[in-house]
């Protein structure tokens, strides 16, 4: 299994996406630089990571939606391949167009830091297979712009397709309906403001986020594709 | 000429320099300097930059030890930590600047001594910050702590280094000038210690990062003078950061550092493009020249003494090794910064800067980095005297010591600083095993490694206004114990000399005694001086009575431990009901110093608690041997607010309560709220081999009682007392504070 973390001049979960990766996925998960204009060979999974993509300057993940390697991406996740956007990683998915909606600052405009409950809300994706429907977990968040918004018929449409695969158990930011991830329409790009790469080691605090990289590992190693 | 131009000689005062340091300085060069030179030499001689009050105490500081890997004088100090590891680490002052302009004040705080960690070779790590701020029901401060925090989480969070600890104190004599002390550590590899330094003669000086604007101008010269209204009107020298523009540099810096391709490297830090400069070429023992025409501007039409001592941001100096020049350009590359070539180093021993084809400047490099040494006299204020001496035994203690509890823990010196750390992000680069107010000190781990690294922030500024020199020894105590008490053993300290005008003798006292306090504690204690930062004139002419309003003497100290199992640790919430709880030290018998007796009886008075270096180094070893040997894996220390407000902090974060009995016939509030240095209060579940390690290790200990319930119980037998708090009850007083000030 291969996977690739992409790195912008102002990723700061990069070295912390590669390390989650390495420990659960794939020893040999690497780096790929924005201005690069095409994946690995082979990659399986894209790690968008957090952080600062280009300072944040216009708008969070805006500039990074708009760099080459995108592109790549892009045609990654059109040939099914499958994409995690965390925190700054998930504002460049929404930002390029992969994901719907947007997110904007947080309700009491501060940045916040902390370990919050999740429910998720579907087990039937490939990202959270190795979890049960309904399964509260323990995630740290950390982002000063996590409150999603996308119009009525949008969360709707969400919603109804059961695309909503993690929700705050108390809403930290303001998200509308307390969505803290959600899946394309495939089901191969995930985007989400907590960190579960924060999570995989019981020395830093919570396992709680192993279970995600283990529903990819799951997939992966059978070989199974999205639709 | 006119005759009624004043001479330079008459406007010295103006670049920073007294009549008499400008008369050294044509002595030293034979000659009249021209207007910029004369800036340059006062910029340098600031005590920024010179040290020219401090240095000479300096001598009584222990700077050696087998883990130290780097001492004082480079722009960090790095220890040893094992298996090939260093860390480097520094604490900084941005107290002038955070007072004028709070967010971007504190923002470039942090933005410096990041700098000052990567130019060692070191990736940042972690940030602690020691915070000091007046009246906190003024509008003024809510304004300055609001600023203060969104500019730590502003440049902390994007540059994506945790902010991992510190401390938060409330102090009427910081009302008009807060203390903003930023501290951060670093981790490298030995083989990739940089230094600051020029190298040979034949190299290249070389500039990378953001352009040079008008912004910081004369910083260090700023900080160097008293605060007053007009300080407002110095807004330009306050600097604006971009912590994007760090990121870059320093994934940069540690790129062409971690290739080898540097001989030196430092940051641009206080006074900017001439200190960095001048002080690589002093530690090289040689000259440079300089081409300032080279140097990339931000604006246009700025001239030799904008360009030389502007405080522009996020700016490094490079000095390639002789013949990996274009190595060294292909990696910066990468990172899209501005990399000129400005200079060279030369054989001479000249400072040399050159502009539109003239020489602008030319002096000695060593004329400008040894800055006059002042030694005063130093006298003690016979009103802080009295105010020690005076006789506490007529207080009355109150009727309800509960509420005092209460009191104490809504104390927002006391209080959570949840509303403060939940705005910083303490856990990118998933390294943070202790998070912020879960024990007395941040652990990180190592990865690759299974060591672990903690560090804390400490001064307890009442002591150090009552008794200069036991306060300051104190806060080298408390640094340590904070440690032990995370199972570190504590490695070296960075000191934070946060003091006013030391051309006041009673503020020259506080100085003087400070640092040999320090100096003894860190000697005592095997915790060597690794480097420092010293703010002085952090005083307030108060414009209603004229009066002029100095800070507590605050000697904030940074120090770092290493865990060698970082598995192996404690933190300062109980772990289950049924273990007993045991104070190791002495259970202390003085309300003196106290923040009860500020708080409760509206007095700052009385004696300091003696301290006893060697009970403290006992007291340390013996925590350390108890989670160890995981005898406890429950340790906290007993700071502001004394033994009950210690077993109440480790009541309400753990959920758990406890029930204890305090021995002694000292008056009740002496044994509950006295501030007693070097004291532990542990939970262990096997007594017996507890007691006997702490008798093998001849520390003093006292068994408490056991933890359990959901209240907080204290009896006194002695005293006939008994004192029992719900933990829902102390939790509300305890969280809603800062809550209220962070609005």
């Amino acid at each position: 299994m291969n996977v690739a973390v992409i790195q912008f001049p102002g990723s700061n979960c990069d070295g912390d996406a590669l390390h989650a990766a390495r420990l659960t996925l794939d020893p040999d998960a690497q780096f790929v630089w924005h201005t690069d204009d095409g994946l690995p060979a082979g990659t399986d999974l894209v790690f968008l990571p957090g952080g600062f993509s280009y300072g944040d300057h216009l708008r969070s993940g805006a500039v990074a939606a708009r760099s080459p390697i995108m592109n790549a991406v892009k045609a990654h996740a059109e040939c099914g391949g499958y994409v995690l956007g965390v925190c700054n990683g998930f504002q460049v998915l929404t930002e390029s167009g992969l994901l719907p909606g947007a997110l904007s600052r947080n309700t009491d405009l501060h940045f916040l830091c902390r370990p919050v409950h999740l429910r998720v809300e579907t087990s039937d994706t490939a990202f959270t297979g190795a979890y049960t429907a309904g399964q509260i977990i323990e995630i740290p968040i950390a982002h000063g712009e996590g409150n999603y918004y996308a119009d009525p018929e949008t969360v709707a449409r969400l919603e109804g397709d059961g695309r909503v695969v993690f929700r705050y158990v108390n809403n930290p930011n303001g998200s509308l309906n307390d969505i803290a991830g959600i899946i394309s329409e495939r089901g191969n790009v995930l985007g989400m403001m907590p960190h579960p790469e924060r999570a995989v080691e019981a020395l830093l605090g919570s396992e709680d986020g192993r279970g995600l990289f283990e529903s990819l590992s799951q997939i992966l190693s059978k070989g199974v594709l999205v639709k | 000429m006119t005759a009624s131009a004043p001479s330079l000689r008459d406007r010295a005062a103006t670049f920073g320099l007294s009549e008499g340091e400008y008369d050294l300085l044509v002595h030293g060069i034979g000659r009249e300097p021209n207007a910029l030179e004369a800036a340059i030499v006062g910029a340098m001689w600031s005590e920024h930059c010179g040290y020219k009050n401090s240095r000479p105490l300096f001598s009584a500081f222990p700077t050696t030890g087998p883990q130290v890997l780097q001492g004082p004088g480079e722009n960090a100090g790095v220890v040893d930590i094992g298996d090939g590891w260093g860390v480097a680490f520094k604490m900084e002052s941005h107290n002038h600047p955070s007072a004028v302009e709070p967010v971007q004040g504190a923002a470039t705080g942090v933005g410096g001594i990041l700098r000052d960690i990567f130019a060692m070779g070191a990736r940042p790590f972690a940030v602690l910050d020691s915070l000091r701020f007046g009246d906190p029901a003024s509008p003024r401060t809510r304004f300055l702590v609001n600023g203060v925090v969104d500019g730590i989480a502003h440049y902390g969070n994007a540059i994506g280094v945790p902010t991992v600890g510190g401390e938060v104190t409330f102090h009427p004599s910081y009302q008009e000038n807060p203390l903003v002390n930023v501290m951060a550590l670093g981790l490298l590899r030995h083989e990739d210690l940089a230094k600051g330094t020029m190298g040979e003669a034949g190299n290249r000086i070389v500039y990378v990062g953001s352009k040079t604007g008008r912004d910081g101008l004369g910083g260090a010269v700023f900080a160097s003078a008293d605060l007053s209204d007009a300080s407002q009107a110095d807004r330009p020298a306050v600097q604006v950061g971009d912590p994007f523009m760090e990121k870059l540099l320093l994934e940069a810096t540690l790129d062409v550092i971690n290739a080898g391709v540097v001989a030196g490297v430092q940051d641009m830090g206080a006074a900017g493009l001439v200190s960095s400069t001048c002080e690589m070429a002093y530690r090289a023992g040689l000259g440079i020249t300089m081409d300032l025409d080279r140097v990339p501007t931000r604006e246009s039409g700025m001239v030799p003494m904008e360009l030389c001592l502007s405080e522009s941001q996020e700016r490094m100096i490079l000095v390639p090794v002789p013949g990996r020049e274009d190595e060294m350009h292909a990696l910066l590359d990468k990172w899209e910064l501005d990399v000129i070539d400005i200079g060279q180093v030369e054989a001479h021993d000249r400072y040399r800067l050159t502009w539109r084809g003239e020489v602008v400047c030319d002096l000695p490099v060593a004329l400008l980095n040894e800055a006059p040494k002042y030694t005063r006299e130093g006298v003690e204020s016979e009103d802080i005297k009295a105010a020690r001496e005076r006789d506490l035994s007529g207080l009355p203690v109150p009727a309800d010591l509960g509420s005092v509890l209460l009191q104490l823990l809504a104390h927002p010196t006391i209080a959570s600083k949840r509303p403060i750390y939940e705005r910083f992000d303490h856990q990118v680069m998933t390294n943070t095993v202790v998070v912020p107010g879960a024990a007395d000190a941040a652990v990180m781990r190592v990865k690759g490694s299974n060591k672990g690294v903690a560090a804390t922030s400490d001064c307890n500024p009442r002591f150090v206004q009552l008794d200069p020199y036991t306060g300051a020894a104190a806060a080298v105590a408390e640094a340590a114990r904070n440690l032990a008490c995370v199972g570190a053993t504590p490695l070296a300290i960075t000191d934070n000399l946060n003091f006013g005008n030391p051309h006041r003798p009673e503020v020259y006292y506080q100085l003087q005694q400070a640092v040999q306090g320090i100096a003894d504690a860190c000697r005592a204690l095997n915790t060597p001086v690794t480097g420092g930062n010293v703010s002085l004139y952090n005083q307030y002419v108060d414009q209603t009575t004229g009066r002029t309003v100095a800070i507590h003497p605050t000697p904030t100290i940074g120090m770092v431990g290493v865990l060698p199992d970082v598995k192996v640790r404690a933190t300062l919430n109980l772990k289950a009901a049924g273990q007993t709880l045991y104070l190791l030290g002495d259970i202390g018998d003085s309300i003196g110093a106290s923040q009860y007796l500020e708080t409760v009886h509206g007095l700052e008075a009385g004696r300091v608690p003696p301290l006893d270096l060697d009970l403290e180094a006992r007291v340390i070893a013996g925590t350390l041997a108890l989670i160890r040997t995981h005898l406890t894996d429950t340790a906290h220390d007993c700071a502001e607010g004394g033994l009950a407000v210690a077993l109440a902090e480790m009541g309400m974060v753990s959920g758990v309560g406890l029930q204890v009995t305090l021995p002694g016939t000292a008056r009740a509030d002496a044994l509950l709220y006295g501030e007693a240095h070097s004291r532990v209060i542990v939970a262990v579940t096997d007594p017996d081999a507890t007691e006997r390690t702490l008798t093998e290790l001849n520390v003093p200990f006292t068994r408490l009682g056991l933890s359990g319930g959901d209240s907080v119980t204290i009896s006194l037998p002695a005293q006939e007392l008994q004192l029992s708090v719900k933990l829902s009850e102390l939790k509300a007083a305890y969280d809603a504070p800062l809550r209220e000030i962070l609005g």
